[in-house]
């Protein structure tokens, strides 16, 4: 815990990847955490059932920004059916620093958001 | 440059009644607990009172004819009292206790609200309220059309008085936090209830934020409706009460309806019982009710005017330390003169989110709060995403300032702010 913040998290709060609209999109989906009123907004652009395009935006901490982001670059060309399935811990390993129960939320809005504008309702806290 | 708090020392010997706050923290450090504003820390007393109820008192109330229970109930009752003194109600029967002043509220809104209110008539509040303070009023607005009006707050979040006879005209209600948990903001109640009543009003005041940090008088106040939350003045989670003037609770309605609260019932029909007791149904949180009265009686040898000025003393040396960090990007909000408001001090530090901050806070034994504070309107208003919250209460000490300075400046530097 005591390195929390790794120079990369950071890098990813203040630099977000993917991060705006799409022009045209797919699939969408938003979500607040109702703990800290943390937003955040998936965009899809698919084909052939994969997906072509990203964008994520909100506000939030740099726990769940940097999740949120490094999940945006991780989906590129993947199948919609593998984003549905991804794993809380497949998140959580990307995001690569200890998160405390407190915080698990922050980390896991993306992923929520994400699987929510994939399967078109609302999805679930990933488990 | 040290401002030397003049009050510190006996906070530093009463915070030795507070047994949670000697531990340390799992990675060793000290920990100073700024989070008052969300739930108090408990004294000794308080804790003692609980146990030696259930050890020696314990009985279900105003039901048994045998000794445990004439004490159980002669204890409560008597909790009820020392709760109407602290407040300085004209007498215990206008004290109805409640799990928290959400309760509290409610119990307003439901049994006051549904039976006065009509379409045109209008309810005043103001942008500051902890959602406990508004969320009933906009559902009772909705059920009897009547109309939700607010008083503005300026960027410090100080009340804009300018046009309230303005906007007191239809009001039936005036429902104002006495203290904002969020800015620290004192209401400035004198001007306001005796316009309010001018104009016809009755008038309730949220205490969550005032009550346990400086002395209420709800006579002086003039105030209609007054709730209260034990568990942050010191007494136990699940207890609260609200105060009501007689003639007002007598003319109400029951709120929650069942057992304790009749005097006589029929297959069809029910009398209810007198004040306060109409408004208890079911059994009441007895142990906790009691544990307050030990609660109140402890603030009491503190001193309420102490506590206030200890905490005005503690904010103004929190405010003077925090501007230092100004360079690292630190922001305060709330009314720039101490004087102002009460032991909350809300912040933000750069571009980092309150959350991240209180994160790292954590990991230096510095309990803040961090988020909306159930205040999101008001946080809208000022076009905060959040903020962090640093609160004061009678055992905080100087080192807990230090603490959290230095706190901050670790948390400047990961996010290499400055
Ligand atoms: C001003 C104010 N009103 C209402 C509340 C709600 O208190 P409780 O949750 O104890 O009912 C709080 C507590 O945070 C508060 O600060």
């Amino acid at each position: 815990m005591e390195d929390f913040y790794k120079e990369y998290i950071l890098d990813h709060y203040r630099n977000p990847r993917n991060f705006g609209h799409l022009e045209r999109a797919d699939a969408a989906a938003e979500d607040l955490n109702p703990l800290c009123g943390d937003k955040i907004r998936f965009e899809l652009e698919i084909e052939d059932g994969r997906v072509k395009d990203v964008r994520f935006s909100g506000k939030g901490c740099a726990i769940s920004q940097a999740s949120a982001s490094m999940l945006s670059e991780s989906i590129k060309g993947e199948k919609l059916e593998d984003v549905v399935r991804m794993s809380r811990e497949a998140v959580l390993e990307n995001v690569g620093i200890g998160i405390s129960p407190a915080r698990m939320k922050c980390a896991l809005l993306g992923l929520k958001v994400l699987k929510s504008a994939a399967l078109g309702e609302i999805a679930g806290w990933p488990d | 440059m040290i401002a030397t708090l003049g009050s510190d020392a006996r906070a530093r010997a009463l915070a030795k009644d507070f047994p949670i706050l000697a531990q340390a923290t799992s990675r060793g450090k000290r920990l100073a607990f700024l989070d008052s504003a969300a739930s108090s820390q408990k004294p000794q007393a308080v804790i003692d009172s609980l146990v030696h109820y259930y050890t020696h008192d314990n009985a279900n109330i105003h039901r048994g004819v045998y000794e445990l229970a004439a004490r159980a109930t002669e204890h409560f009752e008597a909790a009820r009292a020392k709760v109407a003194h602290f407040i300085n109600a004209a007498e215990p029967a206008e004290i109805i206790w409640t799990r928290n002043v959400t309760e509290a509220i409610n119990l307003v809104s439901y049994s006051w609200g549904l039976g006065n209110l009509k379409p045109g008539d209008a309810i005043l509040t103001s942008q500051l309220e902890h959602h406990s303070n508004l969320v009933p009023w906009q559902l009772l607005a909705a059920k009897t059309g009547a109309e939700l009006r607010f008083i503005e707050v300026d960027e410090h979040g100080i009340h804009q008085l300018d046009d309230l006879d303005e906007r007191l005209r239809g009001v039936k209600l005036v429902a104002l936090s006495h203290v904002s948990n969020t800015l620290g903001t004192i209401a400035p109640l004198e001007t306001i209830i005796p316009k309010a009543h001018a104009a016809g009003a009755v008038v309730l005041i949220d205490g969550a934020q005032s009550a346990p940090h400086m002395k209420i008088d709800v006579r002086a106040l003039d105030a209609d409706f007054f709730g209260v939350s034990g568990h942050k003045m010191c007494g136990p989670t699940g207890i609260g009460f609200l105060y009501g003037k007689r003639a007002l609770l007598e003319a109400m309605p029951p709120f929650l309806t069942g057992g304790d609260m009749i005097k006589r019932v029929q297959f069809t029909t029910t009398t209810f019982n007198e004040i306060p007791w109409k408004f208890e149904a079911g059994t009441s949180n007895i142990a906790d009710a009691i544990a307050l009265g030990a609660a109140v009686d402890y603030l009491e040898a503190v001193g309420m005017d102490w506590i206030h000025a200890h905490e005005q003393a503690m904010t103004a040396y929190a405010l003077e330390r925090m501007r230092e960090l100004e360079p690292l990007g630190l922001t305060l909000y709330g009314p720039p003169n101490p004087a102002d408001r009460s032991g909350i001090v809300s912040f933000n530090l750069g571009d980092a989110h309150p959350h991240d901050v209180a994160s790292i806070l954590d990991t230096e034994g510095v309990c803040i709060r961090a988020g909306h504070h159930c205040t999101m309107p008001l946080m809208e208003k000022m076009g905060w995403t959040a903020t962090a919250r640093a609160s004061f209460y009678l055992y905080n000490v100087e080192e807990d300032v230090e603490q959290l300075i230095a706190a901050l400046r670790k948390a400047a530097q990961i996010f290499k702010l400055g």
